[in-house]
C-alpha cells in the first residue's frame, strides 16, 4: 500500500504539460491550482484523444454489428476490458464488468448478489466513514430483505476501530462493504485484514475501491476482495464509466440486474435465457468510448507507475499538513500523513467551508466543500462540512504552499477589525 | 478585490454575518420554522408572534451555516420584524437577491434563499398548542 522504496521520484512539471486544463487561468491573471481530485480528476490529452480517435474514425454501437465501424469499436471496447482486467489483476476479463461508475457498481451487488441471499436477521456490516454511496444501497437492502445494518466505529483521529471487528463480525455477518481510503479523511484502511477476519466468519467483502484505485497498485487476487468498485473519472478517465469485479463463482451465480439487450442469450416472448459474463450485467448499449477512454487512462498511469504516484502524493499530503498547520484556526480531521493517502480535510474556525472554498476560488484554487457525501462521519465528529485538498500526480509542492496564504486571506476577509 | 455587487464579502454583508440582527427567540412564539440546505449544511429557524391582525409582532431566526444563509437570515428578518403577513407572501425569491446585494451563483444563490423560503414557510406553521398569549408559548418553539 504505502509505498517508501526506490521509485523515481515523479516530476509532475513532466506531465503537466499532458493536461491542457491545467494551463487555464481561472480568471484573468489567476492561475488554476486543481485541488479537487478527490470529487474527479482532469484528462491528459492522450485519453482525450483516445475519444475523439474514436468518434472521429471508428465509432458504432458494440456486440451487436457484422460491419467494419461496429468490429472497430468492438476491438476497442474489448482492449479497454482487458486493460482492466491487467490492472487490477484480474484472474479473466469477463470478470471485470463494465458500470456507470462506483454507485452503479454497489447497487447491482446490492440488488443482485444481495437480494438473491440476504434473508431477514443477517448482517451487513459497513464503517462510519462511508460514502453515501456505500451506506443507502445496503439501507435499501436492509429495508427489502430485513437485514440489519451494523458499523465499524472510528477512532478520533479518523481511523477504524479494528478492535470492534471482535464483536461486529459474527456468524450472521453476510456481507462487509468498506471503502479502502476514506474520500474525506483521507485514511488507508487495513482492507486486506479485514478480508481475512471477515472470510474467517464466512461473510464477502466489497471494496469501495474509488479512491484507492487510482492511487495505489491493487491486486484483487492479493487482495481476496469479492468485489470491487471504482470509477474512471478519478483516474484521469472520462465520467460514465467504472468498474465491477468480482469473483468467478459469485458473478456466475448472481442473477442479473438490469434487463435489456446485450445481457441475453435468447428471449421468448415471456421469458429469457441470461447471457454469459461480462454481458449478463451490461444490459444496452454500454459507455463504449467512455470505456475507452477509461482504457487510455490506464496506459497513461502504467505509463509512470502507481508506485511513483503515491509516493509523489504522500509528499503532496505532508507539505499540506505542515502548511495548514502554520494557519492558526484550522483544524485537520483525519490521522497522520503516514497513515493516509492525498487527501487532506480540514475546518477553520469561525469560518463556514463554503466561505473557505469561496475565497480559496479568488486565489484560483478549487477546494470542495461540504459533506462530501459522508454526512454520518461528519456527524461523527461534530462539524458540518469541511473543506478539502485532495491531489493528483500534476500537482506541485508550489500549489499547495500556496494554501498557506490563500487562508490567510480568507481570515482576513472574516476576521477584520470591527469599526 | 472587485467592488460593490460583484464584492461577495462586503460589509454590510459581513455585518450581518458577525452581528446579526434578532438571532434568539421571540419572547411568544406562536409559529416556527426549520429547513436546511443538505448540500452544504446550512440550517436555518424561524421562530415567529403573529398576531390577530396578521402582524409579525416578533421575528427571530437561529441557525448554523456559510455567511450568505446566516446574514441572508438576519437580512430578511430586519426587514419583516413588524411587518404584515401579506407583505412576506407577496415577497418573491428575486426580491430576497435583490435584498442581498451581492451578485452570487445559482449555487450560492441556494444559501441565501434558504432563510426565504424558511420564512415562507413558517407564517402557514403554527406551533402547536400555543395561542398568542400562552405564558410559555416561547418554549414550545424549540
Ligand atoms: C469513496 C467513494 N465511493 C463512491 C464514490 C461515488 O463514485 P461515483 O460518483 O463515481 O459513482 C465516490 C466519489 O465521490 C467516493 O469517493
Amino acid at each position: 500500500m504505502l509505498t517508501t522504496v526506490d521509485t523515481p521520484p515523479l516530476d509532475p512539471l513532466l506531465h503537466r504539460p499532458d493536461f491542457p486544463i491545467l494551463s487555464r487561468e481561472v480568471r484573468s491573471g489567476v492561475p488554476l491550482v486543481y485541488l479537487d481530485n478527490a470529487a474527479s480528476t482532469q484528462h491528459p490529452r492522450q485519453v482525450i484523444q483516445s475519444m475523439v480517435a474514436c468518434y472521429e474514425e471508428h465509432y458504432a454501437n458494440v456486440h451487436r454489428g457484422i460491419h467494419q465501424l461496429a468490429q472497430e469499436s468492438d476491438d476497442l471496447y474489448n482492449a479497454a476490458r482487458e486493460k482492466v482486467c491487467r490492472f487490477i489483476n484480474a484472474p479473466t476479463v469477463e470478470q471485470c464488468i463494465f458500470t456507470y461508475g462506483t454507485t452503479s457498481g454497489i447497487n447491482v451487488v446490492a440488488r443482485s448478489w444481495g437480494d438473491a441471499n440476504i434473508e431477514p436477521g443477517d448482517e451487513i456490516l459497513l464503517t462510519e466513514m462511508e460514502h453515501h454511496s456505500n451506506l443507502v444501497p445496503w439501507q435499501q437492502l436492509a429495508e427489502r430483505r430485513g437485514a440489519v445494518l451494523r458499523h465499524i466505529p472510528l477512532t478520533d483521529d479518523g481511523r477504524l476501530r479494528m478492535e470492534s471487528l471482535d464483536s461486529l463480525l459474527t456468524p450472521r455477518t453476510k456481507l462487509v462493504a468498506l471503502m479502502s481510503v476514506s474520500n474525506v479523511l483521507g485514511t488507508i484502511n487495513p482492507v486486506d485484514e479485514i478480508v481475512r477476519r471477515a472470510h474467517a466468519v464466512g461473510a464477502l467483502v466489497l471494496v469501495d475501491g474509488a479512491q484507492s484505485v487510482p492511487h495505489q497498485k491493487t491486486d484483487v487476487q492479493a487482495m481476496d476482495a469479492d468485489f470491487l468498485v471504482f470509477s474512471g473519472h478519478k483516474m484521469l478517465g472520462p465520467s460514465g464509466v467504472g468498474v465491477l469485479y468480482g469473483k468467478r463463482e459469485l458473478l456466475d451465480a448472481m442473477p442479473p440486474f438490469l434487463g435489456g439487450g446485450s445481457m441475453i442469450r435468447r428471449v421468448m416472448l415471456d421469458t429469457f435465457e441470461p447471457g454469459e459474463l461480462p454481458s449478463k450485467f451490461e444490459a444496452g448499449t454500454p459507455p463504449i468510448v467512455s470505456a475507452i477512454g477509461l482504457g487510455a487512462a490506464i496506459d497513461y498511469l502504467d505509463r509512470i507507475g502507481l508506485e511513483a504516484v503515491g509516493q509523489h502524493e504522500r509528499l503532496l499530503t505532508e507539505r499540506a499538513h505542515k502548511v495548514l498547520g502554520e494557519v492558526e484556526g484550522v483544524h485537520i480531521l483525519g490521522p497522520e500523513p503516514q497513515h493516509k493517502a492525498g487527501i487532506v480535510s480540514f475546518t477553520l474556525d469561525r469560518i463556514h467551508s463554503h466561505d473557505v472554498a469561496e475565497v480559496l476560488d479568488r486565489s484560483g484554487i478549487a477546494v470542495r466543500a461540504g459533506h462530501h457525501c459522508a454526512m454520518p462521519l461528519h456527524k461523527r465528529y461534530g462539524v458540518s462540512a469541511t473543506a478539502r485538498a485532495s491531489f493528483y500526480l500534476y500537482n506541485t509542492l508550489e500549489e499547495v504552499d500556496r494554501l498557506g496564504p490563500a487562508l490567510e486571506a480568507a481570515k482576513r476577509v472574516f476576521h477584520r477589525k470591527r469599526k | 478585490m472587485a467592488r460593490d455587487e460583484e464584492e461577495l464579502y462586503q460589509e454590510h454583508i459581513l455585518d450581518h454575518y458577525e452581528d446579526p440582527y434578532h438571532r434568539g427567540h421571540p419572547t411568544h412564539c406562536t409559529h416556527a420554522h426549520q429547513d436546511d440546505n443538505p448540500l452544504c449544511g446550512d440550517v436555518v429557524r424561524m421562530e415567529l408572534q403573529i398576531d390577530d391582525r396578521g402582524t409579525l409582532r416578533e421575528v427571530f431566526f437561529d441557525g448554523d451555516g456559510c455567511c450568505i444563509s446566516q446574514a441572508a437570515a438576519s437580512m430578511i428578518v430586519e426587514k419583516f420584524d413588524g411587518r404584515a403577513i401579506e407583505d412576506v407572501k407577496k415577497f418573491t425569491a428575486n426580491e430576497m437577491l435583490e435584498l442581498f446585494g451581492a451578485r452570487l451563483t445559482p449555487n450560492r444563490q441556494k444559501c441565501c434563499l434558504l432563510p426565504w423560503r424558511v420564512l415562507q414557510s413558517a407564517i402557514y406553521s403554527p406551533v402547536e398548542g400555543t395561542g398568542s398569549d400562552a405564558s410559555d408559548a416561547g418554549k414550545a418553539c424549540r
